[in-house]
């Protein structure tokens, strides 16, 4: 067969049910046989929002997912999704075109070197020369995109490659001498961590997005329990622990809360899982002394990067905390310091806006009391995604971002992403004004694809995390902010067919919220905030 | 300070691109690279001196240790391996000047490799430190040119670094 269709075989056999993609010329022998099997293709309106869509998909299901380019400038779109999911950890595989093999170097049309510039953001990438390596490589990009700390796997198909005939035979089994991600923690270490643990009198689990990659979420609230340990979360692993839990103190970090911070700062023993301790948290988390930190992560790379640890634990963040809980066994209580951090708990009270305005925290607890329990929220980049991580709550839910990259127009391609992968969960993307303009493009494929994802757009007339820095750190001279001479977002909508509504007071925001849950297509609100808005009080 | 590592990878193309790219972005500093293929064929053995840190040495073996295609890494202690470089100097020299650059070239165990009517071109293999020493006794008779290859090196004794 031609390498074109194992391609379709192999795609087949990893189990992959949808892709998304942009075809053009140097990918066109793929597209072609894509015709003749049952992969459900998702054409977007811009790359870089194949990779995002490829990115929300493949957080919902935990397996790698798919996103295809053609060659030259098509590849160059996808690097940003590409940075965006290796930052995060999400497993991927792109498939680009390129051209033919014997023109590869000349500089021909639509020719890049992509795996030569995705190089920085790639867990790995081939460059597929050899027909006959076409089984081998597909094989081996699923493993490592899918095992050890997740990631992007890159594989780039000459034309004349993909036309090329080979004898296809899809490995059951993949032996790559100089990977092999670790697995169990060791024992020693694991000793050392609870006879630490047992010690503790103020112990505290940072909950990181290592949690839902590495399926360990559910053993994590375990382990707390059990240990009676309370939680802070990153950004990225908001949703790990559930908020209504008492042993929950919220987000740490820059933008985190009062009573995470606190605990951070005043903890005895902190137990990072699948946390990466990025610059956004760390500044909570300065090193001072009496401070025992456990790190666990799948990536020895993470352990002591950012912070000096004390006791270092690589594994599978499932297998390490099964053996955490067998070898603690017996039930923990840490009452007192759990009364310290509850007194530590504020109320975020909510100061009504003016007229024609709705506070914007206000309308993320409005929409978080009417979305169900297993709702998914794609929060963009901005104050938007600050006001969404900071009032949304979880049980069950999802909260989906780009915490590492804090890259801008990810939310609805991610979104259409998610809920391709989980259709029957309610999936918000919420976006400022800002960002909702480096994406909105995507509304046309979700409409297409019958996607029926919900957007809400925070339209405060300018970049506000941007106002909020030049307002604190130059003295408030506003440059390059406004965002005068935006569309009514409500039209743009329209224009798409898709339904929509504006929120301007609490009023309107309930029933624009209860209209847009209850809607059983795509559905947009836009919400009037006051430029004055900030997310740091 | 000053850590000599060597790292075994599979013989393949894009390798080398991969490792001083990473060298590159994450601002380790590389002060020579020798590379060449093993006894066996698919493996190919970078020698890596580089200047940083106990953490940046420690933050360069795990990075190293995540591109898929290095299959092994190992610091070198300094004071257990053997060391070389080769370096090729060209010297300008008088035929009266010949007998003595010639001793220094025996003394430093080198060789003559060209000789011209104005010029010799010498080769010599040594560590790092007595090659500079030996390159200032060459520096009076003008140096013309100068290449060397970078650290290659190996651990005394039985110790090995393999597969």
């Amino acid at each position: 067969m031609t390498v074109a269709k194992a391609m379709t075989q192999a795609l087949k056999a990893e189990g992959i049910t949808t892709v998304f993609g942009y075809p053009g010329a140097a990918i066109c022998p793929f597209y072609d046989e894509l015709l003749n099997t049952d992969i459900k293709h998702i054409l977007v309106r811009h790359e870089v929002n194949g990779g995002h869509a490829a990115s929300g998909y493949a957080r919902m299901t935990g397996k790698p997912a798919v996103a295809i380019a053609t060659s030259g400038p098509g590849a160059l779109n996808l690097i940003t999704a590409i940075a965006t999911a290796y930052m995060d950890s999400i497993p991927m595989v792109l498939i680009t075109g390129q051209v033919n093999t014997e023109q590869i170097g000349r500089d021909v049309f639509q020719e890049a070197d992509i795996t030569g510039s995705a190089e920085p953001f790639v867990k790995h990438s081939y460059l597929l020369k050899n027909p006959a390596d076409t089984a081998r490589v597909f094989k081996e990009a699923f493993y490592i995109a899918g095992s050890g700390r997740r990631g992007p796997v890159l594989i780039d198909i000459p034309f004349d490659v993909q036309r090329a005939e080979i004898d296809f035979e899809y490995p059951e089994s993949v032996d790559i001498r100089s990977y092999r991600p670790s697995s169990l923690g060791n024992g020693q270490q694991i000793k050392r961590a609870v006879s630490a643990l047992s010690a503790a009198e103020r112990p505290l689990i940072c909950a990181g997005g290592g949690l839902f990659t590495g399926n360990g979420a559910q053993l994590m609230r375990e382990f707390s329990q059990l240990t009676d340990i309370p939680v802070v979360s990153t950004m990225m692993g908001l949703g790990a622990m559930y908020t209504d839990s008492p042993n929950y103190f919220g987000m740490l970090g820059m933008h985190g809360c009062k009573s995470a911070n606190y605990a951070v700062n005043h903890c005895d023993v902190l137990v990072l899982l699948g946390a990466r301790v990025g610059d956004r948290a760390i500044s909570a988390m300065q090193q001072r002394g009496g401070l025992t930190v456990i790190h666990i992560d799948i990536d020895p790379a993470e352990i002591g990067k950012n912070l000096a640890v004390n006791i270092p634990i690589v594994g599978d963040i499932t297998l390490v905390l099964g053996q955490l809980i067998e070898a603690v066994k017996r039930q923990m209580s840490h009452s007192q310091w759990i009364a310290e951090l509850d007194a530590q708990r504020g109320d975020n009270p909510i100061v009504p806006a003016a007229r024609g305005y709705i506070n914007p925290k206000q309308f993320m607890q409005i929409l978080d009391r009417a979305l169900p329990d297993n709702s998914v929220v794609v929060a963009d980049v901005g104050q938007n995604q600050i006001w969404a991580a900071s009032n949304i709550t979880f049980h069950g839910g999802r909260f989906l971002t780009s915490g590492g990259m804090g890259t801008m127009g990810y939310s609805v391609p991610a979104a259409i992403g998610a809920k391709a992968a989980a259709p029957d969960r309610e999936v918000v993307a919420v976006c400022g004004d800002g960002s909702f303009q480096m994406q909105m493009m995507e509304l046309a494929t979700a409409v297409q694809h019958g996607i029926n994802i919900k957007v809400v757009v925070m339209r405060n007339n300018c970049l506000g995390m941007v106002r909020e820095l030049q307002e604190r750190g130059y003295d408030n001279r506003l440059t390059a902010v406004s965002l005068d001479g935006s569309p009514s977002f409500t039209a743009i909508a329209g224009a798409y067919g898709i339904d929509s509504m504006t929120a301007d007071s609490p009023e309107s925001a309930a029933e624009a919220v209860d209209r847009m849950i209850k809607s059983p297509k795509p559905f947009l609100i836009e919400v009037s905030v006051e430029g004055s808005e900030k997310t740091i009080l | 300070m000053k850590h000599t590592i060597s790292v075994l990878v599979e013989n393949q193309a894009g390798v080398l691109a991969r490792i001083a790219g990473l060298f590159a972005r994450r601002g380790f500093n590389i002060d020579s690279l020798a590379v060449g293929v093993t006894d066996d064929e698919r493996v190919s053995r970078i020698t890596i001196v580089a200047d940083g840190s106990d953490y940046t040495l420690e933050q360069i073996e795990k990075q190293l240790n995540k591109l898929i295609d290095v299959i092994k890494v190992k610091t070198l202690q300094s004071d257990s391996v053997v060391s070389r470089e080769l370096v090729l100097i060209k010297v300008g020299c008088t035929s009266k000047q010949r007998a003595e650059i010639m001793s220094i070239v025996e003394i430093a165990n080198g060789k003559i490799s060209d000789i011209s009517q104005n010029t010799m071109t010498i080769e010599l293999s040594d560590s790092k430190d007595n090659l500079k020493n030996y390159e200032e006794l060459l520096r009076p008779y003008g140096i013309k040119e100068i290449v060397r290859t970078g650290t290659i090196a190996l651990q005394k004794g039985d110790a090995t670094v393999k597969v």
